[in-house]
């Protein structure tokens, strides 16, 4: 027997490789339990806990670790995937069913490398490959404010994730291919500003879970560049490419005043972005939205590629025409020109001529309001047309407003409009 | 002569020059205008009819509306449509929401003809006028008033519902789907009632005319029958 025969060849490296992923698994599954934390802890000063809940309004974490109408932090919101439905967790300081174990050590280790206290692999919907990149001291506070939080009992409900998704084995793989554990370091040819906007874009506020696309096994793609959210029901653009929601060319103030007020005349914030200013960007500082709409300016160009222009249907248009007069004109404008302070222009608008229709095809079905903040108190709202419009008449008030006045975008089908009711 | 000429050419065209550019068309700066969302399914200023689905908003206690906007908000009480028109709100809009719904004076139209027999009919009737106090039913009228159009602050009135709408509250409440604030006793109340007892209560109640005028009473002749959670708790709201 020729020991270098080519088929001996290829089993022997199968085997190593098949050995070494093993190995690797076997390592990131290797972590072990924190004791936990016992005694009383350092009272943390004011000022720490205050920065502490400036990060936590900046990350957003109320919005994924609280039920609805629950204690604030207390966990129970589910986060629907592709995978499952996986739970926020309880987060304010009981020692049964919160983090009232948790050392500062077990916290970081949490944010930084995506493990829990007691050594089990966490979930990547709780955003660690960005919370990765935040400082030790960014930790800590963080750390000091949940403990600062009124204690709920309120026992974690289980995820509920299909096979294999729900297996140790699949989460050491996605860890394997997709998560880097680093702190955020400064790019000394960049302004303090800039980086200031980093670390906030990339790391705190993890804009990226969002705004990247996902490969089927949950990897993200280039980041920033737009995805579908986990359940398919928004389109988080890319912030990439201007003609999506990229703003390289506006100036600073402006992105500032979106992310503050939630509205701008012309763009407004919807879904789940709306919840975004709602629980956070609104309550940032100046300095801060500054630095982010820096980073945001100074973020490289990558148009998005589009298929080629394909007309609707001329019956579908004639019947969008008619459902536009009706329900749409009157507030949007005969021309899509809009309300200055009110509603939104149609015509060039952004959102509408996005390649993906899905949050046009949610805005007519589901309608909605900005988001109350200080700068915007009493936002003007868009009715729900889901008891009111057909599947038909959405498909074709969609194709209509996304090819009058202008705008080029491709048609909406009724099939479209189905998968997203 | 040439100037004339070019006046002309220009007048003729400007106006469609405006026009392409898209005029924006101003809109009218108040609540009414901010909550077209509302009245798209509750009816033109929130006075649906007591045909379909849909609540009357119009003439209801402004303290019962702005517990109705928490209540959706919070998850007390279920529908997807609702929840997501109010989950980005502060409670100071909801209840600006509510105070100005509350605040609206509007005719009704007459109700639709009875969905239910006459001996249905006068089961309801006596339901609601007296209740059934051996089964431990308070009567309608000794908390929402004797003329059912509700109590300040925070009892709604009983007319201008539909009858589908009010027989899905009362199951709602049996099954727990519709929540109020703690001690919950319109969840006593629905439980301890027969399907046949909704229906008739439901049936007269959609049957009888809004009064004009529609105001709620300011107060009780006598104190409620039972405990009932009328204000929210110290806790919760927004962090």
């Amino acid at each position: 027997m020729n020991i270098r025969h080519p088929l001996r060849v290829v089993a022997a490296v199968l085997a190593a490789a098949v050995l070494l992923l093993g190995v690797l698994i076997g390592m990131e599954l290797s972590a072990t339990a924190l004791p936990p934390q016992t005694g009383d802890l350092p009272t943390a000063d004011d000022a720490t806990v205050a920065r502490g809940a400036y990060l936590a309004r900046a990350g957003n974490c109320v919005a994924c670790h609280t039920a609805r109408g629950g204690e604030p932090y207390a966990g129970g919101h589910p986060i629907r995937t592709p995978y499952g439905t996986l739970v926020g967790g309880n987060l304010t300081p009981d020692r049964e069913t919160g983090l009232g174990n948790w050392s500062p050590q077990a916290f970081r280790r949490a944010l930084h490398e995506g493990i829990s206290r007691d050594g089990r692999l966490l979930y990547p919907a709780f955003p660690y490959a960005h919370t990765t990149r935040l400082s030790d001291a960014d930790a800590d506070a963080l750390y000091a404010y949940l403990r600062s939080v009124p204690a709920v009992a309120r026992a974690n409900e289980p995820h509920d994730l299909r096979f294999p998704y729900n297996t140790p084995v699949a989460l050491a793989l996605w860890r394997l291919l997709n998560f880097e554990p680093g702190r955020q370091t400064e790019d000394a040819t960049r302004s303090a500003e800039w980086n200031r906007g980093a670390y906030l874009t990339e790391g705190v506020a993890h804009c990226a879970a969002c705004h990247s696309p996902r490969d089927a096994l949950g990897g993200t793609g280039l980041a920033l560049a737009g995805g579908l959210m986990p359940d398919g029901r928004w389109y988080a653009p890319s912030l990439l490419d201007p003609a999506e929601a990229g703003v390289q060319d506006w100036p600073a103030s402006r992105i500032s005043a979106l992310l503050k007020n939630g509205s701008i005349d012309s763009a407004t914030v919807m879904g789940p972005m709306a919840e975004v200013v709602f629980h956070g960007t609104s309550h940032l500082n100046d300095a801060d939205l500054q630095a982010i709409a820096t980073y945001l300016r100074e973020l490289p160009v990558q148009p998005a590629r589009r298929p080629d222009f394909e007309h609707a249907d001329e019956g579908l248009m004639r019947l969008g025409g008619r459902v536009y007069e009706q329900h749409c004109a009157d507030c949007h404008g005969a021309q899509g020109q809009g309300a200055p302070g009110a509603y939104l222009p149609l015509a060039g608008n952004r959102a509408v001529l996005a390649e993906s229709a899905v949050n046009t095809i949610q805005a007519i079905l589901s309608g909605g309001f900005s988001p109350a903040t200080a700068g915007n108190p009493q936002p003007y709202g868009m009715p729900p047309f889901r008891t009111i419009l057909s599947d038909t008449e959405v498909a074709a008030v969609a194709s209509f407003i996304r090819q009058s006045w202008g705008n080029r975008a491709g048609p909406v089908s009724s099939l479209d409009v189905q998968r997203v009711r | 002569m040439f100037r004339c000429l070019l006046n002309l050419i220009l007048g003729a065209l400007l106006p469609t020059v405006a026009m392409a550019a898209g005029d924006p068309h101003r809109i009218p700066d108040n609540l009414a205008q901010r909550l077209q969302a509302c009245t798209v399914c509750h009816g033109q200023e929130g006075r649906a009819t007591n045909a379909g689905y849909f609540p009357r908003i119009a003439g209801k206690p402004a303290g019962y509306l702005y517990h109705q906007l928490l209540h959706f908000r919070d998850g007390r009480r279920n529908n997807a449509g609702m929840s997501f028109l109010l989950d980005h709100m502060s409670d100071a809009y909801l209840r600006d929401i509510a105070v100005h719904f509350a605040g609206l004076d509007l005719p009704y139209p007459p109700p639709l003809p009875p969905a239910a027999g006459p001996a249905d009919l006068a089961r309801g009737e006596q339901l609601v006028r007296q209740g059934d106090p051996a089964r431990g039913l308070p009567a309608c009228v000794a908390c929402h008033g004797a003329s059912m159009t509700g109590v300040t602050p925070a009892v709604p009135g009983l007319l201008g519902l539909p009858r589908d709408y009010l027989i899905g509250q009362l199951g709602a409440w049996q099954t727990g789907l519709r929540q109020a604030f703690a001690p919950d006793c319109m969840a006593r109340i629905a439980r301890a009632m027969a399907p046949q007892d909704i229906s008739a209560v439901a049936s007269w109640l959609a049957a009888q005319p809004v009064p004009v005028p529609a105001h709620p009473q300011a107060a009780l002749p006598a104190p409620m029958p039972m405990e009932c959670g009328l204000t929210p708790p110290a806790r919760g709201g927004r962090p």
